[in-house]
């Protein structure tokens, strides 16, 4: 049951229980009691909205960067992450394979102030090598959905 | 001047559905659970390959029976889904949707005056490809305490000496209803018994749900060379709008129904077929993930139902509902065209699909969630208030 909950709320997770007990043909209680345990597991970490803040009025950058670091004896890569992730300005860090360490998603008013952020706390920590800030120009698809297209219906109203 | 009409086509009732879709169509706010097709697009590898093959130029007629790699595909299709073995290039014929398949089927088996077996409620164009063909349409008016499945009795009732044809519209449009391979059974029986052969229209057989999977009558001993299958991509796929289905059938069918497909329409449209070589062999994942999305708002629908106090029997297959609304004392039709005016909600009235889908109504659940709450909302609303009307509150 926990794999059909969570593929039908990570897509829409503001469905009422009710609902979603009857889509998946299990009873209310046993489905609440299932997504309280998730909670608590940490399996199910937050219940976000996806914004396409392209739309509104208010300006927002976000930098993708690439980090090259030095691992520490003994701690290897979690410690200097955690380093990282601390800060508030820093939405999601990934260990990557291949040419660099991390990815560090940063989002900001203004490029300055991502940019400021990069040379002032992140390029200064001592096991950090080098990064490379790139800057994101457009959302076209966020979390599996495409931001840039409208979804209409366009199907006659009756067919056979 | 001369009638320019011939008498045939006059004496044909238009769809019923038309009827309904020309109330609907003027008003502009309705709500519809009234199609009759996927709420999905077409998924993204199967669309690439069709502009692909246009890029391409192909653009040019295919083979008759359709491109050899095409029947291939459906030939390992219909081998590993129905442990059906048919020869690809002297047994598949690609058709313009299921829709032509059956027209074919008929005009190639029926002589004037053979009567075709016609179980219903059932889809709107059996009956009149039937006259078309120059058979004789007998209806076999299939119940809900029957699951709305085909039972032996019934068929027994209706067979004569001029019977040559039994459609199996199953999975069913409008009901839902699947037939089990125990209730095929006693029917291929009596097909061997009384030497008649079977179009069976499987354009749903990827949409059951529950347990057991679609049988194919063709599968069934004997039944193989009795038997017209026919498929499509529309329903699993959701490719209605390409148009293209298939037909599979002994070579002595077949042969004489790629004649009329040769005279009357060529070949089915070339980028269709390429890009439905990808739905086939790449499709699976994306079946399995619609079929699962229906499957989930089936439950939906039926639950809105139960608590709206309308009975409907649990279809298992397609993407229909089929409440009855016998209990509210009137007519499909009535039903049907006061949701619409009084809460602009258009769903199909079941006379549509012949006269035994009186008192039903078909509820088609190939719609978003949100969409569906909003509309089963106003049901709900609507029922109660004629229950108000009745005096039953």
């Amino acid at each position: 049951m926990r794999e059909k909950i969570l593929a039908f709320i990570e897509k829409n997770s503001r469905i009422d229980i009710k609902d979603l007990a009857v889509i998946l043909g299990e009873s209310e209680t046993a489905v609440a009691n299932e997504i309280a345990d998730m909670e608590k597991e940490h399996i199910i970490c937050g219940y976000h909205t996806l914004i396409n803040w392209d739309n509104t009025s208010d300006e927002k950058v976000v930098a993708l960067i690439e980090v090259k670091v030095t691992p520490q004896r003994g701690m290897g890569f979690d410690k200097i992450a955690e380093r990282i992730y601390q800060y508030n300005e820093v939405n999601a860090v990934y260990l990557m394979s291949g040419a660099y360490d991390f990815t560090v998603f940063i989002e900001g008013k203004t490029m300055r102030e991502v940019a400021l952020f990069v040379s002032e706390k992140l390029s200064t920590l001592e096991s950090v090598l080098s990064t490379a800030t790139h800057f994101v120009l457009k959302k076209y698809k966020d979390h599996g959905t495409i931001l840039v297209q409208e979804v209409q219906d366009e199907r006659m109203l009756i067919t056979p | 001047m001369r009638n320019p009409l011939s008498d045939t086509i006059v004496q044909i009732e238009p769809s019923g559905i038309r009827k309904f879709f020309d109330i609907v169509s003027e008003m502009k706010d309705a709500i519809s659970l009234g199609v009759g097709e996927p709420d999905f697009d077409t998924p993204w590898h199967v669309r690439e390959e069709g502009i692909y093959s246009l890029e391409k130029g192909r653009t040019f007629y295919t083979s008759n029976a359709g491109l050899k790699n095409l029947r291939e595909e459906i030939a390992s299709y219909l081998s590993r889904r129905c442990n059906l073995t048919y020869n690809p290039d002297r047994e598949i014929l690609v058709t313009v949707g299921g829709s032509e398949a059956i027209d074919i089927a008929l005009r190639a088996m029926l002589d004037p005056g053979d009567e075709v077996l016609i179980p219903q409620p059932c889809f709107v164009s059996y009956v009149p490809c039937t006259i078309l063909a120059g058979g004789v349409p007998v209806a076999i008016e299939l119940e809900e305490k029957d699951q709305f499945r085909l039972t032996k009795e019934k068929l027994l009732e209706k067979i004569t000496d001029k019977t040559k044809i039994l459609i199996m519209p199953f999975p069913n449009n409008p009901t839902g209803a699947v037939m089990r391979q125990e209730d095929l059974e006693p029917i291929a029986q009596i097909i061997e018994e009384k030497d008649l052969f079977v179009l069976s229209d499987e354009i749903y057989c990827e949409l059951t749900y529950g347990q057991a999977r679609h049988v194919s009558i063709a599968s069934l001993p004997g039944m193989r060379d009795r038997t017209v299958l026919i498929n499509g991509f529309s329903k699993a796929y959701a490719m209605t709008g390409w148009r293209l289905g298939y037909a599979a059938a002994p070579h002595v069918i077949l042969e004489q129904m790629l004649k009329i497909h040769q005279f009357a329409i060529m070949c089915a449209p070339t980028t269709s077929q390429y890009a439905a070589i990808s739905a086939m062999k790449n499709g699976d994942g994306d079946v399995e993930m619609m079929r699962e999305s229906y499957d989930q708002r089936r439950r939906f629908v039926l639950h809105a139902f139960e608590e709206m106090g309308l009975e409907c029997f649990e279809p298992n297959g397609a993407f229909y509902t089929f409440p009855s609304i016998k209990r509210l004392n009137m007519s499909s039709d009535e039903f049907a065209n006061r949701l619409l005016r009084e809460e602009k909600v258009a769903v199909v009235p079941g006379t549509a699909f012949g006269a035994c889908g009186e008192g039903y109504l078909r509820v088609s659940y190939a719609y978003s969630l949100k969409n569906l709450k909003e509309a089963l909302g106003r049901m709900a609303r609507f029922v109660k208030k004629v229950d108000e009307e009745n005096g039953n509150l």
